[in-house]
């Protein structure tokens, strides 16, 4: 395998400073609101986490499209790692969604149209992990992934728009809001801790990317080690 | 009206976000190393094989 490359190294320290900045930033720096308390903190990573997971899935579809074009297994390798990391991200967006939702809304867990729709998401992408081992023959295995993950891509944006779309409970953060819906003011030292987490989670989120990706890459050479050694 | 002391529950969802973090970066070293493990193992075949194959 090759060694791991400068710029990863680079990425991997940048990751981790951004993290440490972005944690500094929603637990000492924002202020404390006034309604909800110190748990309106764990919102920052909330959205931080649900942007690079909704975005991964995303960009899972737009590679399974690139891979029934051209039929380059890079594709493949390229969205196995998208959805993961995705997959982990937005399981964390879920349970501190359901933290923050305990002492805002007295319960962990209602079948409010955003909530039923992010869980949806996330337990079509664990089933996308059971049903791939399900398949031998790689060739297979990543047309299948291809179109799984370009209908499964479908819900991203569903999830995004559902609070926009149906009566709901879930405050709206980006956009404005109607009717009855609760709209998230921040204050300007929050906006400062809001985005600087959207950014440190798209680095974080490239930074995993690619150590997937080179995960990939050495279980495709032991597959074809594997094979040479038992012919 | 006073704010309310939530600070249990922001504790434990940082508590949470870092400890499945921690378990998402151990997963992907322990595969890396597993796997390197097995890529050694496999050349090392390869090559006895071929060594073999020179001999006869």
């Amino acid at each position: 395998m090759q060694p791991r490359p400068i710029a990863l190294k680079i990425l991997d320290v940048v990751s981790i400073i951004v993290l440490a900045i972005s944690a500094y930033l929603a637990l000492f720096f924002a202020p404390t609101e006034l309604v909800m308390g110190d748990v309106q903190r764990v919102f920052y990573f909330h959205i931080g986490t649900a942007w690079v997971g909704l975005l991964g899935f995303v960009i899972a579809a737009i590679a399974g499209i690139s891979y029934l074009v051209t039929k380059n297994m890079l594709w493949d390798r390229f969205e196995v790692a998208a959805v993961e990391v995705s997959t982990v991200f937005f399981f964390i967006t879920i349970v501190l969604g359901s933290v923050w939702a305990r002492p805002a809304w007295n319960t962990w867990w209602t079948w409010d149209p955003r909530l039923t729709t992010a869980a949806v998401t996330e337990l079509i992408y664990v089933a996308y992990f059971m049903l791939r081992t399900g398949i031998e023959e790689p060739e297979k295995r990543a047309r299948f992934g291809a179109v799984y993950t370009l209908l499964g891509g479908i819900s991203a944006p569903i999830t995004f728009m559902v609070i926009r779309l149906f009566r709901t409970i879930h405050p709206i953060v980006v956009g404005s809001a109607s009717g009855t819906q609760e709209k998230m003011g921040m204050t300007g030292d929050m906006k400062i801790a809001f985005f600087f987490a959207l950014f440190a989670f798209t680095v974080i989120f490239v930074d995993m990317i690619w150590h997937r990706l080179r995960l990939s890459d050495l279980q495709d050479k032991v597959e074809q080690l594997k094979l040479k050694v038992s012919m | 009206m006073s704010t309310p002391d939530t600070s249990y529950y922001m504790n434990l969802g940082y508590t949470f976000f870092f400890i499945v973090m921690s378990i998402y970066v151990a997963s992907l070293y322990i595969r890396t190393r597993n796997l390197k493990r097995d890529l050694e193992m496999l050349e090392s075949m390869q090559e006895d094989e071929n060594k073999k194959k020179k001999k006869s």
